[in-house]
């Protein structure tokens, strides 16, 4: 016994004393905000009762959004670092990923909350693992059930999307990854309407979504193998990351062209970039819709964060191998986008599309690593983010008999004499998406068009150009459709909604036309916020 | 013993799963081709970790399995919340939503 005893001492003072590492809780806390409040949601779920639940997740996730941006909003001068032992970069950009995001959740939260529409449900099953159709779902109903899940389900999801364009290291990324598809896997799934779709919506996301980040993964395993570290870059010559890696071309090439082709799969897939897009119009038509605008807008903007950490930080040395790559993609992804969205009959599948098309646009600020093209990214994905939020709420409230929406867009006939302000609403939407001038997103697209030409890539501009023609047409055919045809004699109503949706368009459709009239303030802030941890 | 041959064995393992998802008409199979990519992933990691002899490669490979069995978790409600359904867990009979 006492020789066993020894032996084990011994052993112990073999090792290096373990010291706990630094973490700088201050720069983490708008992640651990909402993380936080995610956990809580968990409890409240728990302990609390039924009738309280609705109240009390609502008013948690939104102080929690709120506090979150508060504290984005306190550290907006802390100098460029890496926290938490060189896992979590924390730099203007990140700051500016965080802060859009929070905010475009707010107004999408406001959205997912409604409940007048519904006539005092809201847009989610009244229990999600009943089956469609039976006894057991018609007395939910009937006892008036709601998934109150969902805030904490959706808090997760902004909590993975906060880290996702932060992470400095792929093992972060990764986590961060799982952290903001796996509960949007679930609460696609919980529509109250048509929910044969909204299941197998869930279902094909997950499948694919895993699917993707299996090559996500299986691309970091190459990396690492290549640079022997899973950090993007480490400033330490002891401890060289993957960028100090490529720089010094540590092994053969083999293996670094492979982990980017696969760790871009998986990236590309989730901001839906042809050709990994095939999910999104599936998706995004079964999805609840308050759910599909903010999936569509957040992810894309964590996505979004996270390529370009991968791209410039890590991978800015191989710009030579990838960006050729990256240029057929965006050309790819407009085609598809703007060619496809042009057949489509379903308001939520043309959005989708056109969805698909504007990643296209993005992507082409991606083939520069400089500071321009970045700041063009950083700008556009607001303005984009947060028309979107909006023309999806504005589908919400089309309702046919029985409150299932009215998605098909012959049904969306004469919606402008019946319901001018969702109308006049959507319109201003759709104008934005199409790249009207006096609207945000005509600046954007005018940005990231610029940064492509200055990076020497006029194909694609040429390429974005056409595809923003043929863009015009199918933006333009819905608001033809809404104002200059008449109303079917048994046409959808329109739902009155709460003063929150309300706020939520009004704020939406402001911000799309301030920005387009004054976007001074928003193009400075975004050129100041392109700074990235290096 | 050479650690090269697990390499290979990784991408075998890895196409293998690949290729399962593809071809698989079964929602569990496909899923469970999903989680021997994961594992193929996993198993670069260990062997990378040991070539170079730093240890970030298995701290990754533990993280890969939680985030797995969480992955597993999700996937299998989803899954037999369609079955529950529809009586069928095949890819190819859930196709309401298309073009």
């Amino acid at each position: 016994m006492p020789s066993i005893l020894a032996a084990s001492t011994a052993a112990a003072s073999n090792t290096a004393p373990f010291t706990a590492p630094h973490v700088e809780w201050g720069k983490l806390s708008p992640m651990l905000i909402v993380l936080g409040a995610a956990t809580m949601g968990v409890l409240v779920e728990a302990f609390a009762p039924r009738a309280a639940r609705y109240r009390l997740q609502v008013g948690l996730t939104l102080l929690a959004l709120a506090a979150a941006f508060a504290a984005v909003i306190a550290l907006h001068d802390t100098p460029t670092s890496v926290a938490a032992a060189g896992a979590v970069a924390v730099d203007k950009t990140t700051l500016f990923f965080q802060g859009t995001i929070l905010a475009i959740s707010f107004i999408a939260v406001l959205v997912i909350a409604e409940r007048r529409t519904e006539g005092g449900q809201d847009a989610f099953a009244a229990q999600g693992g009943s089956v469609p159709g039976s006894q057991q779902e018609r007395e939910a109903v009937r006892a008036g059930w709601l998934t109150t899940e969902v805030y904490p389900l959706v808090l997760f999801s902004i909590g993975g999307m906060l880290l996702f364009p932060a992470a400095n290291d792929l093992l972060t990324m990764f986590v961060a990854l799982e952290v903001l598809s796996l509960p949007l896997y679930l609460v696609c799934g919980l529509a109250r309407h048509r929910r044969l779709l909204s299941q197998e919506a869930a279902l094909k996301y997950f499948l694919l979504g895993a699917f993707s980040s299996a090559f996500f993964l299986y691309g970091a395993a190459l990396l690492y193998g290549y640079a022997g570290s899973v950090q993007l870059s480490n400033s330490d010559p002891h401890n060289p990351g993957i960028a100090q890696a490529v720089a010094a071309h540590a092994h053969g090439p083999a293996l670094l062209y492979t982990g980017i082709a696969l760790l871009g799969m998986g990236l590309l897939f989730k901001v839906g970039a042809a050709p990994f897009h095939m999910w999104t119009p599936d998706v995004y038509e079964g999805a609840p819709t308050p759910i599909t605008g903010f999936m569509s807008a957040a992810t894309k903007i964590a996505a979004f964060g996270a390529l370009v950490r991968v791209l410039d930080v890590g991978l800015a040395g191989s710009v030579d191998v990838w960006r050729p790559v990256i240029e057929i993609v965006a050309i790819l992804t407009m085609v598809v986008g703007g060619i496809l969205a042009l057949t489509q009959r379903n308001v939520k599948r043309m959005l989708a599309y056109s969805a698909i098309l504007n990643a296209g646009y993005i992507i082409m600020a991606l083939v520069s690593t400089g500071h321009d093209a970045l700041a063009s990214l950083l700008f556009f994905l607001p303005t984009y983010g947060i028309a979107l939020v909006g023309s999806f709420a504005v589908v919400t409230l089309v309702r046919d008999a029985g409150g299932v929406e009215a998605t098909d867009l012959s049904r969306w006939a004469g919606l402008g004499k019946s319901a001018p302000i969702p109308a006049t609403l959507m319109s201003i939407f759709l104008l934005a998406f199409a790249g009207i001038p006096f609207t945000s997103i005509f600046v954007g697209k005018f940005a990231v068009f610029q940064a492509a030409l200055a990076a020497g890539a006029p194909q694609l501009v040429i390429v974005a150009v056409l595809a923003s023609a043929v863009a015009a047409f199918f933006y333009l055919r819905v608001i033809v459709v809404m104002f200059f045809s008449d109303p079917m004699p048994d046409g959808p109503t329109i739902a009155n909604p709460s003063i929150a949706v309300k706020t939520a368009l009004a704020v939406s459709a402001l911000v799309t036309v301030a920005m387009g009239v004054a976007p001074a303030a928003l193009l400075h802030l975004s050129n100041a916020a392109a700074v990235l941890a290096r | 013993m050479n650690p090269d041959s697990y390499l290979y064995l990784s991408a075998i393992l890895f196409s293998l799963g690949a290729l399962g998802v593809l071809i698989r008409r079964d929602a569990i199979v496909v899923f469970m081709c999903i989680e021997l990519m994961l594992n193929a992933a996993n198993l670069a990691f260990v062997t990378f970790s040991r070539m170079h002899g730093r240890l970030d490669g298995q701290i990754f490979a533990f993280f890969t399995m939680v985030v797995a069995a969480a992955e597993v978790v999700v996937g299998l409600a989803i899954i037999i919340t369609v079955f529950r359904t529809r009586r069928s867990a095949s890819v190819d009979d859930a196709n309401l939503l298309k073009y």
